[in-house]
C-alpha cells in the first residue's frame, strides 16, 4: 500500500483511546501486540462480535479468545462530510469467521469503496490508550 | 391479555415553540402536560399513571411526577427506547389501564437540543477501567452519529435493492408539501427533488434535506380508560393494537441493515388491532431520514421490501394526491423533532387525523384507522421500533 502521508486525497481520522473494561481488557493488551482477537463459543462453535463474557447465541461462558487474520468484505459504509478534519468512512466489515464488525475504513480515497470490496484490519495509535482495530482495502 | 378497545387517547397537546432559550426542560415537559390536560378536559388531580423516557431529566419520572405536583399517580413506567419510547408507552399505558393499574395516564416528552450541547464521547481515560454500554469501546471510537450510521442504512438498501436518492428525495417532498400549512413548521418551504439532491451531503448517500430538523419543543398525550373516555367531551380514539421490539447487530451475525425492528412491532400490531395495512388511512412513520421512512414502509407491510423507491415516488405520500398520506404536520423532516426525539408527535398528528382536526388542506377524508409508528436510537446499530394502532370512534 501507498504510504497514507503521501496522499492527501486519503482519509485519515484521530481516533480517541477507547473505554476498557475488566471484559474487554484481554482485546486492547492484545490489540497492543498487533493482535486482532475475537470471541468464540466453544460450546455452539460460532464467532460473535463485539465480544463478550456469555456467548450472545447459546449464552453459554464457554466463550474463548481467538486471534484473527481479520480480513472479510465491507457490508456498508458511509463517507461523513460533516466532520472538521476531514471526510472519514464508518461502516461494517463482514469477517470471514462470520461476524460483523463495526469500524473506520482509512487510507482510502471515499470514492474508492464499495461494498463487497475486500479489507484487512490494521491498528492505528491513539493518545494515551491501546490502538484501534480500523481496516483498509487489500 | 389484549389492549384493543381497553384505552382511549382523550387529550393531545404539541408545544408551539421550536426555540426554547428560556425555558427548561422540566418546564416544556409541565407545559405539554397541561396542554395535554386542557385539551382533554381534565386536570392534574386526574392523573394516576405517569409515562416518560430518557429525556425527563434528574430522576425521570420520580422528578416529574414531584416537579409537577401530581399528586395521585399510582402505575409509573420510564422505559428508555430512543424516539420510538412514546409509541411504546401508549401502548404500556392502555395495558395499565385494561388491567386497572391507572385510569388517566400522562406521556410527556420534552427537551432542548438547541440549546445544549450534543451527547457523545465515551471514550476512555488512560491507565483506567470503566464499566459504561458494553457496545462503547467497541463502537463509539468510530465516530458514529445519527447521521452516518443511518447512511449505512441507505447505502445498503440502495446495493441490494436499486433505490436511488431521488426516490428517498420524494419524502422530504412530500413532509414539506404537508408543512406549508403548518404555522408552527419549522421549515415552511415546499421543496422538490432536485433540492434535495442537490443540498449539501452530509454522510454518503444522505444529504441535507434528507435529514430531520433539530427543534426544542414537545409534546404530551392522555390515556384513559373507557369509563373516562365517556365522561369527556373530546372525539373517541380508541387504541386498538399496540406492538414494540428492539433490534441490534446480534452478535454481529445477524446484522442486516435493509430491515428494522417494524418488521416485528407491526404485525404484532396490526394482529391485535385486526386490521391489515390496507385499512390504514393515514401514517405517522418516524422520519428521522428520509432513509427511516422508506424502510419502515416496507417493514409495516405497505409496500413490498425494496419497493420502498417506487412507492413514495410521484408525491404518493403526500395528502389528496397520493395512496398513503403521511406525516401531514410536516412531520420530523419539517415541523419539529424535540430533543432529538420526535416520536410523540407522530401520535399526535395521527389523533388530529382521527379527530378530523388536521389541517383542511391535508386532513384524509373520512380518516377511521390511523397507523402510528417510532424508531428509536440508532437504525444503524441498535434501535427500539414501536407500531400504535388507533381508530376514531363513531
Ligand atoms: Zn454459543
Amino acid at each position: 500500500m501507498t504510504d497514507v502521508q503521501d496522499r492527501p486525497d486519503v482519509m485519515t481520522r484521530d481516533i480517541p483511546a477507547p473505554a476498557v473494561t475488566i471484559e474487554s481488557k484481554p482485546f486492547w493488551d492484545a490489540a497492543a501486540e498487533g493482535k486482532f482477537l475475537i470471541k468464540r463459543c466453544n460450546d455452539c462453535g460460532q464467532a460473535h462480535w463485539y465480544p463478550r463474557a456469555l456467548c450472545p447465541f447459546c449464552f453459554s461462558e464457554k466463550t474463548v479468545w481467538e486471534e484473527s487474520p481479520g480480513e472479510g468484505v465491507i457490508y456498508t459504509y458511509s463517507v461523513m462530510r460533516r466532520s472538521p478534519s476531514g471526510p472519514y468512512a464508518i461502516g461494517y466489515v463482514t469477517l470471514n469467521e462470520g461476524p460483523a464488525v463495526l469500524t473506520n475504513f482509512l487510507g482510502v480515497a471515499p470514492e474508492a469503496l464499495s461494498i463487497g470490496q475486500k479489507v484487512k484490519v490494521k491498528f492505528q495509535p491513539t493518545t494515551n490508550g491501546p490502538p484501534v482495530p480500523v481496516f483498509v482495502p487489500v | 391479555m389484549s389492549i384493543k378497545g381497553k384505552a382511549y387517547i382523550m387529550g393531545a397537546y404539541e408545544h408551539p415553540l421550536r426555540d426554547a432559550p428560556d425555558k427548561s426542560t422540566p418546564q416544556l415537559h409541565a407545559e405539554c402536560a397541561k396542554g395535554a390536560l386542557e385539551d382533554a378536559g381534565l386536570t392534574k388531580d386526574d392523573i394516576d399513571g405517569y409515562f416518560c423516557a430518557g429525556d425527563a431529566p434528574g430522576f425521570g419520572g420520580m422528578s416529574m411526577i414531584d416537579y409537577m405536583g401530581l399528586r395521585n399517580v399510582r402505575h409509573m413506567d420510564s422505559t428508555e427506547t430512543g424516539g420510538s419510547s412514546y409509541l411504546l408507552h401508549v401502548g404500556h399505558a392502555a395495558q395499565a389501564i385494561a388491567e386497572g393499574k391507572c385510569t388517566v395516564a400522562l406521556v410527556t416528552l420534552a427537551g432542548r437540543p438547541r440549546q445544549n450541547k450534543f451527547f457523545g464521547g465515551g471514550s476512555g481515560k488512560p491507565g483506567q477501567l470503566t464499566d459504561g454500554p458494553p457496545e462503547a469501546g467497541y463502537e463509539n471510537i468510530y465516530g458514529g452519529s445519527t447521521h452516518n450510521t443511518y447512511a449505512m442504512c441507505a447505502m445498503r438498501h440502495m446495493y441490494e435493492y436499486g433505490t436511488t436518492s431521488e426516490q428517498l428525495a420524494w419524502i422530504k417532498v412530500a413532509a414539506s408539501h404537508h408543512a406549508q400549512y403548518n404555522p408552527n413548521a419549522f421549515l415552511k418551504d415546499v421543496v422538490t427533488v432536485e433540492d434535495v439532491v442537490n443540498s449539501r451531503m452530509i454522510s454518503d448517500p444522505l444529504h441535507l434535506l434528507d435529514c430531520c430538523v433539530v427543534t426544542d419543543g414537545g409534546g404530551a398525550l392522555i390515556v384513559t380508560s373507557p369509563e373516562v373516555a365517556k365522561s369527556l367531551k373530546r372525539p373517541k380514539v380508541k387504541i386498538m393494537g399496540a406492538g414494540e421490539s428492539p433490534k441490534g447487530p446480534q452478535g454481529g451475525r445477524g446484522l442486516d441493515l435493509t430491515h428494522s425492528g417494524a418488521v416485528w412491532s407491526g404485525p404484532i400490531a396490526f394482529g391485535e388491532a385486526g386490521v391489515k395495512p390496507s385499512d390504514v388511512k393515514y401514517a405517522s412513520i418516524y422520519d428521522s431520514f428520509t432513509i427511516t421512512v422508506l424502510m419502515q414502509l416496507e417493514d409495516l407491510g405497505f409496500c413490498e421490501k425494496g419497493q420502498g423507491g417506487k412507492f413514495v415516488a410521484d408525491g404518493n405520500l403526500i395528502s389528496g394526491v397520493g395512496k398513503l398520506p403521511f406525516n401531514t404536520d410536516g412531520g420530523g423532516l419539517c415541523n419539529n423533532h424535540p430533543t432529538n426525539r420526535g416520536g410523540i408527535t407522530k401520535v399526535i398528528e395521527a389523533v388530529r387525523q382521527l379527530r378530523g382536526e388536521a389541517h383542511e388542506k391535508v386532513q384524509v377524508p373520512n380518516c377511521d384507522i390511523a397507523l402510528a409508528h417510532g424508531t428509536g436510537g440508532s437504525l444503524g446499530t441498535r434501535h427500539g421500533a414501536a407500531t400504535l394502532i388507533m381508530e376514531r370512534e363513531a
